[in-house]
């Protein structure tokens, strides 16, 4: 594991993605750095769920480089070549980034208390009382003491999303993403979870965030990325790319948008 | 809202909008015929049953409970018990390598199912009654090589042994097939998270898929067990002496054959109907969405677990 600051958390160098014959990722450039905070905009099918997904390699990559704190994802290099990395190498990777999904994605038969315990447990093998104590704290951050004994379908939207969360955080991840994660939320539950990732983004979390909350991305992101179809169209500070930008197709989206 | 009728009047539910006015009722000339002729053939059917001597109801009450009926019961619910355990872990590893990423062994699950569902349950029991013939002496050794022990097989593969392999080897292709569309139900998004916090596939499979995958996993288990008891009066032809084999020797001896097979047959129908009845309360349990408010089985053994942890680690905060 690299601890040197210098290295990039993230880095991509044309970074390409093909299902079938269709690209959806035509050469992406990007880096993010340690404690920053990157939203990614862009209209549906631009490829921006792809692109955090090859992070943690949901999804495999066709082509370029992508490195995680320096280390390449889903292959070794040696002598030239990129091996694949066996099953529990990929696993090892994936526990050291916390993913939050659309669809919150809570295991149904477990309570909330339980899906935070389960992957310190069974993945990193910490004693029980330890899990435990830290999941009722990360409960408490993300304002769920009171529901840890219940399971996901008494709870609403907005809360499930932030048992989620707190579910990733458990892991203690040097880097989390997001994957559109108030999208599938009544309006009226979308705030609840934008203070609990403007909190963790203030408590210097690394973080990418593909959302169309504007006011989220003025508020916390470093930077912020415009992508259409399968490229970056522009990428810089909130303060550039939402309030001036330099592409028409930029401003053709939040025009829609905002 | 108060009807508008007087206090004591007979309230003639009036249509809405209507007026209070007498309804003629629609008359069902045809259902009340269908009475009449359903009447006459089940007197038709009660009276050859108590006219008929043929029927031996006598007979059927003297065995009904005989020792040698109620030991065949036994062997019968024994069996069931025995092969669909056995069908239950091959129809997991089945489907779980139906699943597989890697060809040979998905192959090797599909080449199982294939066979084992295209070919009748009866010949299977044959083949496996006979299997001496085909293979006189079983051996364990090196491949192609030398062998370290024999069994005769006739003394290894008994009738009771032909009956478990024969049931359980089949009904383990049938259960691949409930177990795969079981697992195949969870959302995928299920897999992924689990996948996201760093679990790898066996972790997945036990923890996350297979819990959730049960719920539709049972009901047609429920199905199969059933189906499994009556399955067991084939094995009568492999002399193994279960409930109709036992009613079959009875009969050889005194020639009651009806009485006896009445006998056997209501035996069969009480126990179904105990099974379908335990059937009907777990597919309520599972029915109910356990998404919601979390009252399924599922969720109080999860439940349970939780307080057993509870238990383990004392200084937990007695919620």
């Amino acid at each position: 594991m690299t601890t040197d600051t210098r290295v990039p958390m993230v880095r991509a160098e044309d970074v390409r993605k093909s299902f079938g014959h269709l690209e959806v990722l035509r050469g992406i450039n990007l880096e993010v750095h340690r404690g920053e905070v990157m939203t990614l905009l862009g209209p549906s099918g631009s490829g921006k769920t792809t692109f955090i997904r090859l992070i943690n390699h949901l999804e495999t990559i066709s082509a370029g480089r992508l490195t995680v704190d320096g280390q390449l994802v889903g292959y070794r290099e040696h002598q030239g070549r990129l091996h694949e990395l066996r099953e529990s190498e990929v696993a090892g990777m994936r526990a050291e980034i916390g993913m939050v999904f659309q669809r919150f994605n809570l295991f149904p038969h477990m309570t909330a208390l339980q899906n935070i315990m389960a992957a310190p447990i069974g993945v990193r093998r910490e004693p029980k009382s330890v899990v435990r104590e830290r999941a009722l704290r990360l409960l408490e951050r993300v304002g769920m003491s009171d529901k840890s004994g219940a399971y996901p379908g008494a709870l609403s939207g907005g809360q499930q999303q932030r048992v989620a969360i707190a579910r990733a955080l458990a892991m203690e991840p040097k880097l989390m993403l997001f994957d559109e994660p108030t999208s599938a939320l009544d309006p009226e539950l979308v705030g609840e979870v934008l203070d609990v990732m403007k909190d963790l983004a203030r408590s210097g979390m690394t973080m990418i965030v593909v959302t169309h909350e504007m006011g989220f991305a003025k508020e916390v992101a470093d930077s912020v990325v415009f992508m259409d179809n399968g490229v970056v169209v522009e990428a810089g500070p909130p303060d550039a790319v939402l309030v001036d930008p330099q592409h028409q197709r930029t401003r053709d989206f939040l025009s829609k948008v905002l | 809202m108060r009807p508008a009728t007087a206090p004591g009047e007979q309230a003639v539910a009036p249509a809405p909008g209507a007026h209070a006015q007498p309804v003629v009722k629609l008359r069902h000339p045809i259902r009340w015929a269908s009475y009449v002729v359903i009447a006459v053939l089940a007197a038709m059917f009660i009276n050859t049953l108590l006219t008929n001597p043929n029927f031996g109801w006598d007979v059927v009450g003297e065995y009904f409970t005989s020792v040698r009926i109620l030991d065949g019961l036994l062997k019968t619910l024994q069996l069931t018990a025995i092969a669909m355990v056995l069908g239950i872990v091959l129809g997991v590893g089945l489907a779980v390598m139906r699943l597989s990423s890697n060809p040979a062994v998905s192959g090797v699950s599909w080449l199982y199912i294939w066979f084992f569902r295209g070919t009748p349950i009866f010949v299977q029991l044959l083949f496996w009654g006979y299997i001496s013939a085909l293979y006189p002496v079983l051996s364990l050794g090196v491949p192609f090589g030398p062998s370290f022990v024999e069994f005769d097989t006739n003394v290894l593969i008994t009738p009771v042994m032909a009956a478990i392999l024969g049931l359980g080897l089949n009904e383990g292709a049938y259960m691949a097939e409930i177990v795969r569309a079981g697992i195949l139900s969870v959302d995928k998004g299920q897999t992924e998270a689990a996948q996201a916090l760093g679990m790898k596939r066996g972790r997945i499979l036990r923890q996350i898929v297979l819990p959730q995958a049960m719920r539709v996993i049972i009901p047609p288990t429920g199905n199969n067990t059933i189906s499994m008891l009556k399955t067991t009066s084939l094995v009568s032809v492999l002399a193994f002496p279960e409930l109709l084999y036992a009613a079959q020797l009875i009969y050889s001896d005194n020639f009651e054959t009806i009485p006896l097979l009445i006998t056997a047959s209501i035996w069969y129908i009480i126990v179904t109907s105990v099974l379908t009845v335990g059937q009907y309360y777990i597919e309520r349990h599972y029915s109910r969405s356990e998404r919601l408010a979390g009252a399924g089985v599922l969720s109080r053994l999860a439940e349970l677990q939780r307080r057993r942890g509870i238990k383990v680690d004392t200084e937990g905060e007695g919620r």
